[in-house]
């Protein structure tokens, strides 16, 4: 099979029992991989109403066909599982140098099942395939034993670790690699913490076979070519995504306040020309990756190093956390990597207590002596690592999620509890961005940016209006999921305009399966109406309230270039109105039968038929 | 093309390089069978460095099988002849002959200048 390592690996850590299945041709045909694989499996594997941390639920690793090959920044693997964070279907991609690895080793992934009593870590090299005591390193920060791994190890190991936030089950703990890059949302790593495993370590030696070589080479090189010759490849692999912190502060969507206002007065320390000056090492690319959006970074006042921040840390632990030493964000993203969280839920979480702290509703009493006002670094730190440690009321809490907090604190906490479906917002302030906002109402992991990133577009479609948003999104959520069943990185296609018939010439040479643009989306709905399937089965009441965003969208912005920019009840429902309609949903958001019939999904209508969910 | 000049404080890690010399050599698409190594010394101090032949023939000087050929500078090694005997890898002065499992023959860079095509921040340069 060209493309593919052609083997799976399925290790149960109750039993400790590892075994090499082959992979199904018919799987690689209809689901493609990377997040494709991984809704196929946690709806067929998973058993309905299983709990997140609980053995029963699965963490599934998936690379693509295109993962390790020669095509620019074919650098994604996707963990998935059912998310803890949220109840519903989770999963979150990850860069630097795994997929390859795995891939070289022979494997398109894995399957981890079952729950281990003593810590345990992965080990592969090739066909060898071992679980290994991690007892010695239970209680290590994720960076840091990364480093140990390596060490141990050797340099040509590449490593994945969790850190204590993952072994204490924090909903939003993440799964480390490469020194500061992440799978974050979802709360991967408190699924990886509930099966007691700590790290995974693999090398590979192997080839991937390729359909058509030289048309690999070529597709390749021309992708290249585009590539370093674009207007703006120069800046964007010197800023990477730090380059757009300006350009919110400009359009007044930079998350400030917990969402409150889409400025920071004190932006320009947190710009990118500045970070670059006081704290940049050196650019770092993911494997094979011409644009290196990676920022490597060292802050002398606390003496750490990490890849990062990204803008999104800088917006959801800088400005929305009123923090403007860009220094105070490093630290605090370094914080978050070696105690394995989420940045951009740690941000959001924070922001959350602080205002309830500002409006009273957490009272001073339940603070564990912690002073939680906006802007307070020291009193950020002292949290993060209460949280990661489950240590405390407030810790225990805010280990929950920024949803359960609102839920438990109540006193109407949730119209400014920013999340949707559990997850919370990434960091982009939407009331003058209504396709964003609806990008995050319909994304089918919660608030995340990355599924269809359109607030460029909101800005050239005119911002009061909600006119061709549900189009635009349900297209982008059809193309842009496929970068990650492929095994790529989106950034060649959205920074710098790499078509995307390239990636399917690619996809092609890589796998011979001679499929068109048409066929290529077909797949990529039929996987989304499998992951919305998958929330219609988990989740008892599910339907469009899961897909209201908080009501602080409703309220205008008070400040800024979008000063008095909000959106209405009316319009969010309309424009899910639209959106339903173009995926024939029913008025609920709930996929008709025949819709999903017709997407080769019989099965799963018979399914939820059975279960009296449609 | 005469040598490779690297410029350490250039690279990204990206390991371009190595997929094309790997597909360019053996038209596999293997960065473990390339004639270049990206060390990586991560999380301190942050930096990545090339390794990679800088034709300085020592490896012929010390081939007991006369394997090593010089042409223009460069040396290559004739797998025919070859034995595998181990003693250029320990001889070569910057470590940078390398082995896989599948040859039975140390893999050189031959200054084909593949990496340099496909090296995006200009790390490796050809020079004449």
């Amino acid at each position: 099979m060209f493309g593919y390592g052609g083997k799976i690996l399925r290790v149960n850590l109750t039993q400790k029992k590892i075994e090499k299945q082959g992979l199904d041709p018919d799987m690689a045909k209809e689901w493609i991989g990377g997040r494709g694989f991984i809704a196929k499996i946690l709806y067929e594997e998973i058993p309905a109403g299983t709990d997140p941390l609980s053995p029963e639920n699965k963490l599934v690793m998936a690379t693509g066909p295109l993962s390790g090959t020669f095509w620019p920044s074919a650098a994604k693997i996707v963990f998935g599982a059912k998310s803890p964070l949220t109840g519903g279907y989770g999963d979150s991609n990850l860069g630097g140098l795994l997929m390859a690895e795995l891939k070289y080793a022979g494997y398109d992934m894995i399957i981890l099942e079952g729950a281990s009593e003593e810590p345990l870590y992965l080990f592969i090299d090739d066909d060898q395939v071992e679980l290994r005591d991690a007892s010695q390193y239970w209680g290590q920060g994720a960076l840091d034993l990364e480093k140990e791994l390596k060490k141990e190890l050797g340099e040509s190991f590449h490593v994945a670790t969790i850190g204590p936030a993952g072994e204490n089950r924090v909903k939003y703990a993440n799964i480390n690699h490469e020194f500061g890059r992440q799978a974050g949302r979802c709360g991967m790593g408190a699924v990886m913490g509930s099966k007691r495993l700590k790290a995974i370590a693999i090398r590979g030696t192997g080839g991937i076979p390729l359909y058509d070589t030289s048309e690999l080479i070529r597709v390749s090189k021309a992708a290249l070519k585009h590539i370093t010759s674009h207007p703006y490849f120069k800046r964007f692999r010197q800023y990477g995504t730090t380059d757009i912190t300006d350009w919110c502060q400009g359009m007044g969507v930079l998350p400030t306040k917990n969402f409150a206002y889409g400025v920071y007065e004190k932006q320009a320390s947190l710009a990118p020309e500045p970070m670059r000056e006081k704290i940049l090492v050196r650019d770092k690319a993911c494997f094979a990756c011409p644009l290196n959006c990676g920022n490597y970074t060292h802050s002398r006042k606390y003496g750490t190093f990490i890849d990062g921040p990204e803008y999104e840390t800088i917006g959801m632990l800088g400005s929305n956390c009123l923090v403007e030493d860009i220094e105070d964000v490093q630290y605090l993203n370094y914080l978050c990597d070696d105690l394995g969280m989420d940045t951009i839920a740690a941000g959001g979480i924070i922001a959350f207590a602080m205002e309830c702290v500002e409006k009273g509703v957490l009272p001073k009493n339940q603070l564990n002596g912690i002073d939680l006002s906006f802007g307070n670094v020291e009193a950020m730190k002292t949290i993060l690592k209460k949280i990661a440690y489950r240590e405390g009321n407030l810790g225990s809490l805010m280990a929950e999620g920024t949803r359960a907090m609102a839920q438990k604190l109540g006193q109407k906490s949730a119209r400014y509890a920013m999340q949707v479906k559990g997850l919370e917002f990434s960091a982009y302030e939407c009331r003058g961005a209504p396709a964003m906002l609806l990008s995050f109402m319909t994304s089918d992991i919660g608030a995340q940016h990355t599924r269809s990133w359109a607030i460029v577009q909101d800005m050239e479609m005119g911002r009061g209006n909600i006119e061709g948003r549900a189009r635009l999104v349900k297209e982008l959520q059809t193309l842009r999921p496929l970068m990650e069943m492929f095994g790529v990185c989106r950034f060649p296609w959205l920074e710098v305009k790499l078509d995307f018939g390239e990636y399917v010439k690619a996809f092609n040479a890589v796998t011979g399966f001679g499929y068109d643009k048409e066929k290529l989306f077909q797949i990529s709905e039929k996987v989304w109406n499998l992951t919305r399937a998958f929330w219609v089965r988990e989740v008892d009441d599910f339907g469009r309230k899961y897909d209201m965003p908080p009501e602080r969208v409703y309220d205008p912005l008070p400040s800024g270039p979008a000063k008095g920019m909000h959106l209405t009840e009316e319009k969010v429902n309309r424009m899910l109105d639209e959106y339903y309609e173009l995926r024939g949903w029913d008025s609920n958001g709930i996929p008709k039968e025949e819709k999903l019939r017709e997407l080769g999904l019989a099965e799963i209508a018979v399914d939820l038929l059975r279960r009296g969910k449609i | 093309m005469k040598t490779l000049a690297l410029h350490h404080e250039k690279c990204t890690g990206c390991s371009l390089c190595q997929v094309i010399c790997g597909l360019a050599h053996f038209q596999e698409n293997n960065p473990k069978k390339a004639a270049l190594r990206i060390e990586r010394k991560f999380p301190e101090p942050g930096t990545f460095e090339i390794h990679v032949c800088n034709q300085c023939g020592r490896c012929q000087e010390v081939c007991p099988s006369e394997a090593i050929a010089e042409r223009g500078g460069v040396y290559r090694i004739d797998p025919e002849k070859c034995d595998f005997c181990g003693i250029c890898l320990e001889e070569c002065p910057l470590k940078v002959l390398f082995t896989h499992k599948d040859f039975s023959y140390p893999i050189k860079c031959d200054l084909c200048g593949e990496c340099v095509s496909v090296c995006a921040p200009g790390a490796i340069e050809g020079r004449e």
